[in-house]
C-alpha cells in the first residue's frame, strides 16, 4: 500500500488559498519533505493528512484511511510532531511516554525509546527546564510511542540552534534507517537536502516543483554558468558585444553569464578584457537546490522562512 | 467509547503536574484555609456583641411597651419584633435564633391591678447566649417590680422559661460553607479557563487528539481531579473552621452530592470559557467578569440576607448562591428540603454547562 496519496487536494480560508490542488505520493521507507516559505501551505497540507483540518476540496488517503473521516483509527497508526511541540510543564519525558502508552493501550519500555531519540539524559527533568532541541526529541519520543510506521514531522527543527538541529537530524536518519516512511515540513533547504529522498517546494498553496534534489536542479536550475568580479558598465559591455545573457549582481559586484556551450564562457571573457575594463575572480559553477529554490520561489527568504522582500529577484541578481 | 482507563491514565499525569506546581497548591488548598483563619479572626471575636434577640408583644398596654423599651436599651441584647400573630416557636427555628422574649396578653392589665403574670422566655441552654438573655431579663423585672411596687413582697411579673433547640448561628457557621462554595467555585473555574485557553494556543489539544484519548475523558479527567482537590480542601476548612473557631455545622452525607456537583459544574464553566474564548488573555478577562461578582454576591464571606433587596435579587441568578445556599442549608440549619431544592437547581445548571463545554469545544480544527 502507498502510504500517502494526494490529489488535487484543496484547502480555502475565506478567499485565500492556502492549499490550491497540489497532488503527490510518499512511498513507503520513502523520506518526503515539503519546503516552502511560511505561508506556502506546507504545515495545512501535513494537517490536513494528520486529520487535523478538513480539506475543502480534492482527495487524500493516509494508509488507506480518509484522514478527516477516521480520523481516530488513523492516529493510532501514525506518529506526530506538530510545529513547536508542546507539553505540560511539570512532567517528564519518561512519564510522558508511560502516559502516551497508557491512552494507547500499549507496554512500551520507555528507556528504549529515550534512547531512540538521544534523550536518555534528561529523562528525568520536566518539560519546562528542557531547551528546545530536547522538547523535539520528547516530541519525537512521544510520536514513536505506538510504533508508527508513518511519522508526520511538521519543522521539527524550527527555531533551534545548529547542534540540536544536527542532533534532530540524526534521530530522523537513525528512524529512516530502520524503514520508517517520514513526511517532514521545513523551510530549511539543507534540512531537506540531508534528510529526504524526495522534496515537492511548495509556493502559494502549490506545489512548483517535485522529485530528488538531483532531479529538480536538472529540471528547473541554469546548468552552468560563468561568474567574473567586475562593474556593471562591464556588465552591459559584455551583453552588448556578444549574444549571450548577461545577469548582475550590484550587491556582490559579480557578472552572471549562463554557459550553454563551453565557447560560451570564451566569448564572455574575450569580452571582458576587450572592453579594457577592471575585472577578476573567474569562477563556474552551477545551480544548487539553493538557487532552484530561490528562483522558483523567488522570494527572499529570513532564517525563519519569513519573506524579506516581494520585489527584488530572489538571488538579488537583475538583467542587465 | 469513552475509556476509564484513559481518563485515569490522564488524571494521573495531570495531577502529578498540578502537585508540583506551587502555586496552584497554594491557591487549590491553602488560600481558603487562610481566607477562614483571617475573617473568622475579624469577625469571630468575642464578648463585645450585642446578642439580637426576637419579641412578640401579644399585650396593647403601655408597660409592655415600657418593658420592652427597657430591655432594649441595655447593653446586652438587641429586641426585634415579631409580629404578634406568628407562631413564634416556628418562627424562631426559621430564622436560626433560639433567644426570644413573649409578652402575654393583658400583661400591662394585670401589672396595673397586681396580678401576677409571667413572661417566657425562649433560649437554648447550651448556648452561653441564652444565659445573657434570661439575666437582662431578670434585671429589668427586677427594676420593674422594685419600682413599683416597693412595699409588696411579691415580685409580681415572673419568669417562663422555656427550651428550644436552635441554636445561635454564628458568622463562623456561615463562613465555612460560604468559603466551601469558593473553593468549589474559584480552583476549578480559574484553572480550566488558564489551562483550555492556553491549550489551545499551544496546540496541546491538538496534540492530545493526535492519541485515543477523546475529549470527553480530557473534561473527565480534569473534573475528577477538582473534585479530589474539593474534598481535600473542604476537609482542611471544616477542621479549621471547627478547631479555632469552634464552628457549629453539621457533616452529614448530604453534603456529598455538593462536593462532585459544584467542581464539576465550575470546571465545566471554566471550560466553556476558555473553549468560546480566542485567547488566554481574552479567556482571563471574560473569566474574571463570570467569576468575581459570583465570589462576592452569592453568600461567601457574608450571608446573603445583609445585602440589600436588588444584590439579593442578583444572587438568585448566580449559580453558586444555590451550591452555597445548599451548603449552608445542610450545614447550619439541617433543612434538607431546602437542600435538595438547591441541589437540583446546580444539578439543572450543571448538566446545560457540562453539555455546552463538551459540545462547543474542539480537539481538532476545521
Amino acid at each position: 500500500m502507498i502510504p500517502i496519496e494526494v490529489h488535487s487536494l484543496q484547502k480555502n480560508y475565506g478567499s485565500l488559498k492556502a492549499v490550491n490542488e497540489i497532488s503527490f505520493t510518499v512511498n513507503s521507507g520513502e523520506v518526503f519533505a515539503l519546503l516552502g516559505p511560511n505561508g506556502a501551505g506546507k504545515t495545512t497540507t501535513i494537517e490536513i493528512l494528520e486529520g487535523l483540518r478538513e480539506r475543502d476540496g480534492g482527495d487524500a488517503k493516509v494508509l488507506g484511511f480518509d484522514p478527516w473521516k477516521s480520523g481516530y483509527e488513523l492516529h493510532k497508526k501514525i506518529g506526530v510532531i506538530p510545529q513547536e511541540f508542546n507539553f505540560i510543564e511539570k512532567v517528564t519525558p519518561r512519564e510522558a511516554i508511560i502516559y502516551y502508552a497508557d491512552l494507547f493501550d500499549i507496554k512500551v519500555n520507555p528507556d528504549d525509546i529515550l534512547k531512540e531519540v538521544l534523550l536518555e539524559e534528561s529523562a528525568k527533568t520536566y518539560f519546562d527546564s528542557l531547551s528546545g532541541g530536547q522538547k523535539q526529541k520528547m516530541g519525537l519520543a512521544l510520536s514513536l510511542v505506538n510504533t508508527p510506521e508513518l511519522l508526520f514531522l511538521d519543522e521539527p527543527t524550527t527555531g533551534l540552534d545548529p547542534n540540536a538541529r544536527r542532533a534532530i537530524w540524526d534521530v530522523i536518519r537513525g528512524l529512516k534507517a530502520k524503514g520508517k516512511t517520514i513526511i517532514l515540513t521545513t523551510h530549511y533547504l539543507d534540512e531537506a537536502q540531508q534528510l529526504s529522498d524526495r522534496v515537492a517546494i511548495m509556493d502559494h498553496g502549490k506545489i512548483v516543483a517535485m522529485g530528488t534534489s538531483d532531479e529538480i536542479i536538472e529540471q528547473y536550475g541554469s546548468g552552468e554558468r560563468l561568474e567574473i568580479r567586475g562593474s556593471e558598465e562591464l556588465a552591459k559591455y559584455i551583453k552588448a558585444n556578444t549574444e549571450l545573457h548577461v545577469d548582475y549582481d550590484s550587491a556582490r559586484g559579480v557578472i552572471s553569464v549562463p554557459i550553454k556551450q563551453k565557447i560560451d564562457a570564451l566569448a564572455a571573457l574575450a569580452a571582458a578584457e576587450q572592453s579594457k575594463m577592471d575585472w577578476s575572480d573567474i569562477q563556474t559553477r552551477r545551480d544548487s537546490l539553493d538557487d532552484v529554490f530561490v528562483k522558483l520561489v523567488s522570494r527572499k527568504l529570513s532564517d525563519h522562512g519569513e519573506i524579506l522582500d516581494e520585489h527584488e529577484h530572489g538571488d538579488g541578481m537583475k538583467d542587465v | 467509547m469513552y475509556s476509564g482507563r484513559r481518563t485515569l491514565a490522564d488524571f494521573k499525569v495531570f495531577s502529578r503536574g498540578y502537585l508540583r506546581n506551587r502555586f496552584g497548591l497554594f491557591f487549590g488548598l491553602i488560600f481558603p484555609v487562610i481566607l477562614i483563619l483571617i475573617f473568622g479572626a475579624i469577625f469571630s471575636s468575642s464578648g463585645s456583641s450585642i446578642i439580637s434577640v426576637y419579641a412578640q408583644n401579644k399585650d396593647n398596654g403601655p408597660v409592655s411597651i415600657q418593658f420592652l423599651d427597657a430591655l432594649n436599651s441595655s447593653s446586652t441584647i438587641r429586641i426585634t419584633m415579631v409580629n404578634p400573630t406568628e407562631d413564634f416557636s416556628k418562627y424562631l427555628a426559621s430564622h436560626s435564633a433560639s433567644d426570644g422574649i413573649v409578652i402575654p396578653e393583658n400583661f400591662s392589665a394585670n401589672y396595673g391591678a397586681g396580678q401576677p403574670v409571667n413572661v417566657t422566655v425562649y433560649g437554648n441552654p447550651t448556648s452561653t447566649t441564652s444565659g445573657i438573655v434570661s439575666g437582662t431579663v431578670n434585671g429589668v423585672i427586677n427594676y420593674f417590680n422594685l419600682n413599683y411596687y416597693k412595699q409588696n413582697a411579691i415580685p409580681i411579673i415572673g419568669i417562663t422559661p422555656t427550651t428550644v433547640n436552635t441554636h445561635q448561628t454564628k458568622y463562623i457557621d456561615f463562613l465555612v460553607p460560604g468559603l466551601i462554595g469558593f473553593a468549589i467555585l474559584v480552583s476549578p473555574m480559574f484553572s480550566l479557563v488558564n489551562i483550555s485557553s492556553d491549550y489551545k494556543k499551544t496546540k496541546l489539544f491538538k496534540q492530545l487528539s493526535l492519541t485515543p484519548l477523546t475529549k470527553f475523558e480530557w473534561l473527565a479527567s480534569k473534573i475528577l481531579w477538582y473534585i479530589v482537590l474539593t474534598v481535600i480542601s473542604f476537609v482542611l476548612m471544616v477542621v479549621v473552621g471547627i478547631g479555632v473557631y469552634g464552628a457549629n455545622i453539621t457533616l452529614t452525607p448530604w453534603l456529598i452530592p455538593f462536593l462532585l456537583i459544584g467542581p464539576t459544574l465550575f470546571a465545566s464553566l471554566g471550560m466553556l470559557v476558555g473553549t468560546v474564548t480566542k485567547n488566554p488573555e481574552t479567556a482571563g478577562v471574560i473569566g474574571n467578569i463570570v467569576t468575581f461578582p459570583m465570589m462576592f454576591l452569592s453568600g461567601t464571606f457574608f450571608p446573603i440576607s445583609v445585602m440589600p433587596q436588588y444584590l439579593q435579587t442578583i444572587a438568585h441568578v448566580l449559580p453558586l448562591f444555590y451550591i452555597i445556599e445548599g451548603l449552608n442549608n445542610v450545614m447550619v440549619y439541617s433543612n434538607y428540603v431546602g437542600a435538595a431544592i438547591d441541589l437540583a437547581v446546580v444539578a439543572v445548571i450543571t448538566v446545560v454547562i457540562f453539555a455546552a463545554a463538551v459540545r462547543l469545544f474542539k480537539w481538532r480544527e476545521d
